[in-house]
């Protein structure tokens, strides 16, 4: 599979010639990322199979298309028909954003454990990698490729919802007058803006599921989450109130409030089904002090993760 | 040229001492058997050199301090920490792509070549593998790296008679060229005595014996002593009394062979003989050795 075929003679000339080839740095990264790949396949299994499920399901549901289509308009009352039309593919996109969300949180507490629960850490070790390469190859799972896989995998099951809805009113013959497709392009766009957003937003979480996996020596789960749990519950007992509480709450579920405007011009809340590419605020999300709060505090959690794999071994 | 270099090696783990000023000094080309007990500080020693964990003392593999340069001694260095590291879920071609993907001096038609000695198939994965075919496939990559250092650290360990032959055969016909070293450790003492060229005792975390094999052999000797000349034997101080079917076995260090001769068969001992000599009947309370530094005690801290 490799495309270098590093083959070097035996002589001790050979040898000298080795000595000099020089790897580039970025290879040990990429080998190091295909690595966690080959190792977890779940990372590209899970949203696929989410795709599959949801278009299992929505193959099932064009048989009802057009009553269906009528009859959620008439139950949903003043609900904009665009956002109807919106509502499939918003939510193979949810659906997609949660399947790897999850995925990443598993991912990241395992990621620096496995490794040392089976001992293949002195595998690893033994080879020219760097701790700094290795934690940079598993951050970058939830971080980039999760998100990046997300989005590839949202556009292409979009793409099929978009053909299987126009196949299936072409079979029924529906007025071709009447829209039948939201404006595909624009979502996509702003599902990608979701996508940068939610995981800048929740980087923090990530790079501290991280490094506990590298720290605790089992129980990662319980490990990261019972201590800020913990800290919540402390404050509430002590002090009657919950601060920490809410920052926690706004960590995991604020990034939409932050990154988006949910109210339109007359104040009247915008259906998150559909979100128009002009609703988005990136200004005001990337001049959100907690924004930055939390990047900081991911940093940490990914310096310290470098820093204590060095010290660590197999348990 | 100096491979490895220690001068007043320490690590503690809290109150238990494992290396308690190691100094020792291994060169170019050696085969080096670094023999002791269960938590002599054998792997602590090991993981130092290997840049796996902090010491104090001066240490230098390669002219390069491990714990600050791991990542670039390793170009030079490899290491089989012990059997069964390799990821269980890794298949066979994925190693040899990973390998060949991140180290600069693997050979990937040379790692082919020792691979397809073995029953080993490319699209198995590890776990599917028996113990003896995990270490041969670990060999095969480790022997296909062009690295100066060789650590083996119980590299043998659960395997039957077979493959630790087969393993110690083919470091030393396909691997060893003479410029290559190679650091050892093993409880499979017999297995070794006719590969290495260096011998080390190691106890309590204090090297204890450093000597050549050159040296080993002519400087001790084990005597089956008749019985009517045992107290002749005695008089002559062997370091070690042993008994076996009756007969008594003295060992000697030093003493001339033609006086030894007389007073019954003579040979060259066992690496394993002279262990059981230096380290079998220890006072359990030595110089060198602190409270809280049993055997096991560190074993256990340093895995």
């Amino acid at each position: 599979m490799t495309t270098q075929p590093n083959a070097a003679p035996e002589s001790p000339l050979g040898s000298q010639a080795i000595a000099q080839t020089v790897l580039s740095p970025t290879r040990p990264l990429y080998w190091s990322i295909r690595r966690e790949l080959w190792e977890n396949r779940s990372i590209y299994i899970a949203p696929l199979a989410a795709a599959a499920v949801y278009l299992f399901g929505f193959l099932i549901s064009l048989f009802w298309v057009p009553r269906g289509m009528r009859g959620m308009m008439g139950a949903h009352g003043p609900m904009p028909p665009i956002v109807v039309l919106a509502m499939p593919y918003a939510h193979a996109a949810m659906l997609l954003m949660l399947t790897t969300s999850l995925v990443g949180i598993f991912y990241s507490l395992d990621a620096l454990h496995g490794e040392r629960r089976d001992r293949s850490i002195l595998f690893w070790k033994s080879l020219p990698v760097s701790d700094l390469t290795t934690v940079l190859s598993k951050a970058s799972i939830p971080l980039v490729v999760l998100p990046l896989l997300a989005f590839a995998v949202t556009v292409a099951l979009q793409l099929i919802i978009l053909l299987l809805s126009g196949a299936a009113l072409l079979v029924n013959r529906a007025g071709a007058a009447t829209p039948w497709a939201p404006p595909l392009f624009e979502m996509q766009l702003v599902s990608l803006y979701g996508m940068i957003v939610l995981v800048l937003w929740h980087a923090p979480i990530y790079c501290w599921f991280l490094l506990v996996s590298g720290w605790a020596r089992r129980a990662t789960l319980v490990w990261a989450v019972l201590p800020p749990m913990a800290i919540a519950v402390v404050e509430f007992i002590a002090f009657h109130t919950s601060n920490f509480g809410s920052l926690l709450h706004d960590r995991l579920f604020g990034f939409t409030g932050a990154a988006f405007d949910l109210t339109d011009k007359n104040g009247v809340p915008i259906d998150a089904h559909f979100i128009p590419l002009t609703q988005l605020a990136p200004g005001r999300f990337l001049s959100n002090p907690s924004l930055w709060l939390g990047l900081v505090f991911a940093a940490l959690c990914f310096v310290a993760a470098v820093r204590l794999r060095r010290y660590q071994g197999p348990i | 040229m100096t491979v490895i270099e220690a001068r007043g090696l320490r690590k503690t783990f809290g109150t238990t001492i494992a290396l308690d000023g190691v100094n020792l000094r291994v060169e170019e080309g050696r085969i080096v058997g670094l023999i002791g007990p269960n938590g002599a500080g054998k792997s602590t020693a090991l993981s130092a050199m290997l840049g796996l964990t902090p010491y104090q003392g001066e240490l230098k593999v390669l002219g390069r301090d491990p714990w600050a340069e791991r990542d670039q001694l390793m170009r030079d260095v490899c290491f089989i920490a012990d059997v069964a590291v390799l990821p269980r879920w890794m298949r066979v071609s994925q190693a040899f792509d990973y390998v060949a993907g991140v180290h600069p001096r693997f050979d990937r038609v040379k790692a082919e070549g020792f691979l397809a000695k073995t029953d080993i198939r490319h699209a198995s994965k590890v776990r599917e593998l028996s113990k003896g075919m995990v270490t041969q496939l670990h060999l095969a990559l480790v022997m296909a790296i062009d690295a100066k250092l060789l650590v083996l650290d119980e590299p043998t360990l659960g395997l039957d008679l077979l493959y630790r032959k087969q393993f110690y055969d083919s470091l030393l016909n396909d691997y060893y060229d003479r410029s290559r070293t190679i650091v050892v450790t093993t409880h499979q003492v017999e297995d070794v005595q006719n590969v290495l060229t260096d011998l080390m005792f190691i106890n309590r975390g204090r090297i204890v014996l450093d000597c050549s094999m050159e040296e080993f052999e002519s400087r001790y000797r084990e005597v089956n002593v008749r019985p009517e000349q045992l107290a002749a034997a005695r008089a002559f101080k062997p370091i070690h009394e042993r008994h076996v079917l009756g007969r008594s076995i003295l060992l000697f260090d030093g003493a001339e062979q033609h006086r030894l001769a007389a007073l019954g068969a003579v040979r060259t001992p066992s690496i394993a003989d002279l262990f059981v000599a230096l380290l079998g009947n220890e006072p359990a309370d030595k110089p060198g050795s602190k409270p809280g530094n049993q055997a096991g005690g560190s074993q256990g801290a340093a895995k």
